[in-house]
C-alpha cells in the first residue's frame, strides 16, 4: 500500500482533462452504497460528480455524535467532525464534490433546478416516487433541461404492487434467489454473501446505462429517463439458475464449494489460524500435475481417483487426503507451488493479505489519499486500467458541504452575501444536523 | 417487448467484435447487445464458445444450441466462426477490426499478443478502436499467467473469506458471481472510452482483472481495515452493519430483516414487542452490542410467522424485509410479473422459452433481448455482405478449416 497521495484543491471544481468523461457534470442525490457506487465509477472516469446532500448528510457519514467505540474512524477517534472522518463514506465518495441543499424548501428546489440546467445527468437512489413528490421528477427536470439524462434506482422499480418496498442489498439476495443456491451442501440453511452483492451490482449497471445514454445523446441530442430495479438486475444476474427452472422445471439447490461434475473442487485448510486454499481441477492433465506437485504421484493411479467420474464419486475421501497435505503448508505457498505446476489454486485471502499482496500492489490496486480531516489513508483505487490514462485520484472524499461556494458562487453565480443568506435561512447547510444514521 | 422491440437501443450503430467465451466476457457483451450494439461473436470453428457445453441443458439434452447458460448470456448476438490461429483467419479478423468500434476479449493475457492481435496491432488498422481485455488477474503483475476458476477467483479476491459460517470453511456463492462482477464492470470504462472517442477519435485499451473487480467490492471492509486495523471474518448470516441485518429462520423458511436507519421503533410495532424499544437498542451500534437480547425477543416471534406474511406486513409498515425464494418463487414473483420482467424468446432449437428480461429500463432506448445465435449462423451475412467474399470463397475457407 504505497502510492503518492492525492490532494484536494478546495472549491475549484474538478480538473478532469484527459479522462474519458471529462466535461460531464452529474448531479448526484444518492446515498448509502448502490447509488454512490454508481457515481464512484463515473467520478473515477473523470465526470464532475456533485453530491447534493440532505441536511442530515449521507447516512454513511455516520452519526453526528457517535456512540463511543462505534464506526470506523482513523485511529478509532471520531474527532470534532466525525461525519468527515467516516471510513466507508470516504472510500466510496472519492473524486466527488459535496454541497448540502435542502430540497424540501422552495428555494432549495430552485437552486437544484438551476444546477440541473447546467448539468448532463441527475442520479438518485431514493425509493420510487420521492423525487416526484419533491416536484423534482423527470417530467419537471426535462422542462428545465430538455436533454437531461435522469436515472432513478427504486429497489423494486417505480410500478407494481411492491413499488414502495425498501430494497436494501441484504433483502435482495434472498428475493432474487441468490440465497437459495448459496450455502453448505450438507446444511439446510441458505447463506447471505459477505458484501451485499446486489448493491454494487445495480450501481455498476446504473453507471453503464448512464454512459450508454450519454453516447446516445451525443449522437442524437436526446436525453432520457433510466430506471434500475435491484430486484430486476438481480434476477437478470441469476439467469443461469433461472434457466434451469425455466427449461426443466427444476429448482437449483445449494452445493457448497462443490462443482456439478469436477473434482477435486474445494476449499482446504492450511497452516495457521483460519487459513485456507481453494483448488479446482478441470482436466486429467491438471489432476496428474496436482498429484505430482503434492509428492503423491501414485494417487493418480488409485482406482478410486482414476478418472473424473471416480474422483467425483469419491470426492469426500479425496478431499480428506488433499486436506492432510495442505494443512501442513502456508496458503500462499500452496497457491504458488500448484500454480507453477499448472493447477488452478487460489489462497483464500483476507483483508490483511490483500493489503500486502504483491500482485495487487504492483498493479496499484491500492491508492493512498491525504484527506484534510481524516489524514492519510489507503483506499481501493480505480478498478480498471485504461491505456495512457492516469488512475490517480484527483481528490479525496469531500467534507460535508465543502463545495457549497463552488456550486453557489462559481456555478450558479450567487454572491457571497446571497450565500450567507441561504445559510442563515437554512436552505443550504455547512454542517449536518443529527438524524440520518442514528 | 423483448425480441419484438422495434425502437433502437442506445448503442444502435455501434459494432463490437466479441472474442469472449464462458461467462465474464459474454456477460459484458450481453449487456452491449441489450443496449443495441451489433455484437459479432467470433467462435472457434466446430466447437464454439465453451459455454455451449455447460448446462443447464433443455430437457438435459447436451447440445451446443440448448445450453441455458449460453442462450441467456448470448441473447441478441450474431455468431461467426473463424480460426484465429491461421494466417488467413487473422487477416479476416483484421478486416473486421477496421470497421469495428470495439473488441472485447477474455483470453488469458498471453493469447492476443501471441496471435499478433493485441491492442498495438489493432490500432495500426483502426486508431479509434476500443479494446477491452477481461482476464483473471489482469494484463500485468506476478499472477498474470496464473490459472483460475470461479472458485479460486472468489477466494483470491477476499470475498470468500467473509462468506460462510465462522466455524466452517469459507464458501463460494451458488452462481458464478466473480465473473459477472467483472463482466459488468468492464462495460463502464468500455462505454466511457467510446464516449471520449466521439470527440478525440482515438480509442483505448482497457484492462479488467476479475480479482480486482471483486476485491474492489470490499469498500466497507477495506475502509475499516485501513482506519482501525480490523480484519473482517466470516460471521454467518449476521452483519457488522447493524442488527438485525441478515437471514433468520421463520415458520416456513427464512426471512431477511434489516434495521433501517431512524426507523427502529417500527420493528417493535411489527412484532408487537414494546421491549424492543429499550433505549439500549436505539442506535445501530447499541443493537450490535445487544444482539443476543434482541434475538431472544425477535427469533421466537419469527418462528411463529410465515415468510411471505412477514415480508408483506413488514414492508408495508416500513421495515426492510425479504424472504428466501428459490427460482420457482422468483418466476412467480408478483412484482416481476406486474412489471413484465420476464420475456418469452423463440429459438429454433428450443422453441419458446422464458428468459430474464431487462436488468434496467431506458425510456428512449429500450434494453433488448433477442435470441442467441447458432454456431456460425451469421457467416454468410458477415463474410458476404460485410467483407465482400463470394460463396465459392466461403466454401474454400470452410474446407480449409478457417471458418
Amino acid at each position: 500500500m504505497t502510492t503518492r497521495p492525492a490532494t484536494r484543491s478546495r472549491g475549484k471544481g474538478v480538473v478532469t482533462k484527459g479522462l474519458p468523461l471529462s466535461g460531464v457534470r452529474i448531479v448526484d442525490v444518492t446515498l448509502m452504497w448502490a447509488g454512490p457506487f454508481c457515481t464512484e465509477q463515473l467520478a473515477d472516469l473523470g465526470a464532475e460528480v456533485i453530491k447534493i446532500e440532505a441536511p442530515t448528510g449521507d447516512p454513511m457519514r455516520g452519526m453526528v455524535a457517535p456512540v463511543p467505540g462505534s464506526g470506523a474512524y482513523p485511529g478509532g477517534e471520531p474527532g470534532e467532525r466525525p461525519y468527515n472522518r467516516a471510513g466507508f463514506f470516504n472510500q466510496v465518495n472519492r473524486n466527488k464534490l459535496s454541497a448540502c441543499i435542502d430540497l424540501k424548501t422552495p428555494t432549495g428546489k430552485l437552486l437544484f433546478k438551476d444546477l440541473v440546467k447546467i448539468s448532463d445527468v441527475v442520479v438518485d437512489n431514493f425509493g420510487g416516487g420521492v423525487m416526484d413528490r419533491l416536484d423534482l421528477g423527470y417530467d419537471v427536470l426535462r422542462q428545465v433541461k430538455s436533454d437531461i439524462i435522469m436515472l432513478c434506482m427504486p429497489g423494486f422499480g417505480s410500478t407494481g404492487p411492491e413499488k414502495d418496498y425498501a430494497g436494501y442489498g441484504i433483502v435482495l439476495e434472498p428475493l432474487s434467489g441468490l440465497s437459495s443456491v448459496t450455502g453448505y451442501a450438507d446444511d439446510d440453511m441458505p447463506m447471505k454473501t459477505g458484501v451485499d452483492h446486489m448493491d454494487p451490482m445495480v450501481g455498476t449497471h446504473a453507471a453503464g446505462a448512464i454512459v450508454a445514454a450519454l453516447l446516445h445523446r451525443k449522437r442524437t441530442g436526446k436525453g432520457q429517463y433510466i430506471e434500475t430495479s435491484h430486484l430486476e438486475a438481480a434476477a437478470f444476474l441469476l439467469g443461469e439458475a433461472f434457466m434451469e427452472y425455466s427449461m426443466n422445471d427444476r429448482v437449483p439447490k445449494r452445493r457448497g464449494n462443490r462443482h456439478p461434475f469436477l473434482a477435486p473442487h474445494g476449499c482446504y485448510p492450511c497452516r495457521g489460524d483460519d487459513r485456507w486454499v481453494t483448488i479446482a481441477v478441470a482436466s486429467e492433465t491438471e489432476w496428474e500435475a496436482l498429484c505430482t506437485a503434492m509428492g503423491q504421484p501414485e494417487w493418480s493411479r488409485d482406482a478410486k481417483f482414476k478418472d473424473a467420474e471416480s474422483r467425483w464419486q469419491n470426492q469426500d475421501a479425496l478431499n480428506g487426503q488433499i486436506a492432510a497435505w495442505t494443512k501442513e503448508r502456508d496458503h500462499y505457498e500452496v497457491t504458488h507451488l500448484l500454480q507453477q505446476a499448472g493447477v488452478s489454486a487460489g489462497a483464500v485471502l483476507n483483508l490483511k493479505d490483500l493489503a500486502s499482496d504483491p500482485h495487487l500492489n504492483e498493479r496499484n490496486f491500492w491508492q493512498a489519499t491525504e484527506h484534510p480531516e481524516a489524514g492519510r489513508h489507503t483506499l481501493i483505487g480505480v478498478r480498471f486500467k485504461i491505456s495512457e490514462m492516469s488512475d490517480k485520484f484527483r481528490m479525496p472524499a469531500p467534507c460535508f458541504g465543502q463545495d457549497l461556494d463552488y456550486v453557489l458562487c462559481q456555478l450558479l453565480g450567487k454572491s457571497r452575501g446571497e450565500m450567507a443568506a441561504l445559510v442563515r435561512d437554512k436552505i443550504v447547510y455547512t454542517r449536518p444536523v443529527a438524524g440520518a444514521a442514528d | 417487448m423483448g425480441a419484438q422491440e422495434k425502437r433502437e437501443g442506445a448503442l444502435a450503430g455501434f459494432r463490437v467484435l466479441d472474442l469472449t467465451h464462458y461467462i465474464a466476457g459474454p456477460y459484458c457483451t450481453r449487456l452491449l447487445s441489450g443496449l443495441g450494439a451489433e455484437v459479432i461473436k467470433v467462435e472457434k470453428p466446430g466447437e464454439g464458445d465453451g459455454a455451449r457445453r455447460v448446462g443447464p441443458f433443455l430437457h438435459d439434452d447436451v447440445h451446443p444450441e440448448k445450453s441455458g447458460l449460453f442462450l441467456h448470456l448470448n441473447a441478441g448476438k450474431k455468431s461467426i466462426t473463424l480460426n484465429l490461429k491461421t494466417s488467413a483467419g487473422k487477416e479476416i479478423f483484421k478486416e473486421l477490426a477496421k470497421s469495428a468500434d470495439a473488441v472485447i476479449e477474455n483470453f488469458e493475457p498471453r493469447v492476443m499478443p501471441s496471435l499478433g492481435l493485441d491492442y498495438p496491432a489493432l490500432i495500426q488498422l483502426n486508431q479509434g478502436i476500443v479494446m477491452t481485455s477481461i482476464s483473471n488477474f489482469g494484463q500485468t503483475g506476478p499472477y498474470r499467467d496464473y490459472k483460475a476458476t470461479e472458485l479460486t477467483e472468489y477466494a483470491m479476491s477476499g470475498l470468500m473469506y467473509i462468506t460462510g459460517e465462522p466455524e466452517r470453511e469459507p464458501l463460494k456463492l451458488g452462481v458464478n458471481m466473480a465473473q459477472y462482477v467483472a463482466g459488468q464492470l468492464a462495460l463502464v470504462p468500455t462505454l466511457a472510452a467510446l464516449y471520449a472517442r466521439e470527440t478525440t477519435g482515438v480509442g483505448k485499451h482497457i484492462d479488467v482483472s476479475i480479482m480486482e473487480a471483486c476485491a474492489g467490492l470490499l469498500e466497507f471492509q477495506a475502509a475499516q481495515y485501513d482506519y482501525t486495523g480490523w480484519v473482517p471474518k466470516r460471521i454467518g448470516n449476521i452483519n457488522e452493519k447493524g442488527h438485525p441485518w441478515g437471514l433468520y429462520p421463520c415458520r416456513d423458511g427464512y426471512v431477511a430483516l434489516a434495521s433501517r436507519f431512524g426507523k427502529w421503533p417500527l420493528m417493535a410495532k411489527l412484532m408487537e414487542k414494546p421491549e424492543l424499544k429499550d433505549p439500549r437498542f436505539d442506535d445501530s451500534f447499541g443493537r450490535i452490542q445487544h444482539r443476543d437480547e434482541i434475538d431472544a425477543i425477535m427469533l421466537p416471534w419469527l418462528v411463529e410467522h410465515d415468510k411471505e406474511e412477514i415480508y408483506h406486513t413488514a414492508q408495508r409498515l416500513g421495515v426492510v424485509a425479504g424472504w428466501v425464494r428459490d427460482m420457482k418463487d422468483v418466476a412467480n414473483s408478483a412484482q416481476l410479473k406486474a412489471r413484465d420482467f420476464f420475456v418469452s424468446v423463440e429459438h429454433p432449437a428450443t422453441g419458446a422459452l422464458v428468459y430474464p428480461g431487462a436488468p434496467y429500463s431506458m425510456s428512449g432506448t429500450p434494453f433488448q433481448t433477442g435470441r442467441a445465435p447458432f454456431l456460425g449462423e451469421h457467416n454468410e451475412e458477415i463474410y458476404l455482405s460485410y467483407l465482400g467474399y463470394d460463396k465459392q470463397e466461403l466454401v474454400r475457407l470452410r474446407g480449409q478449416g478457417i471458418i
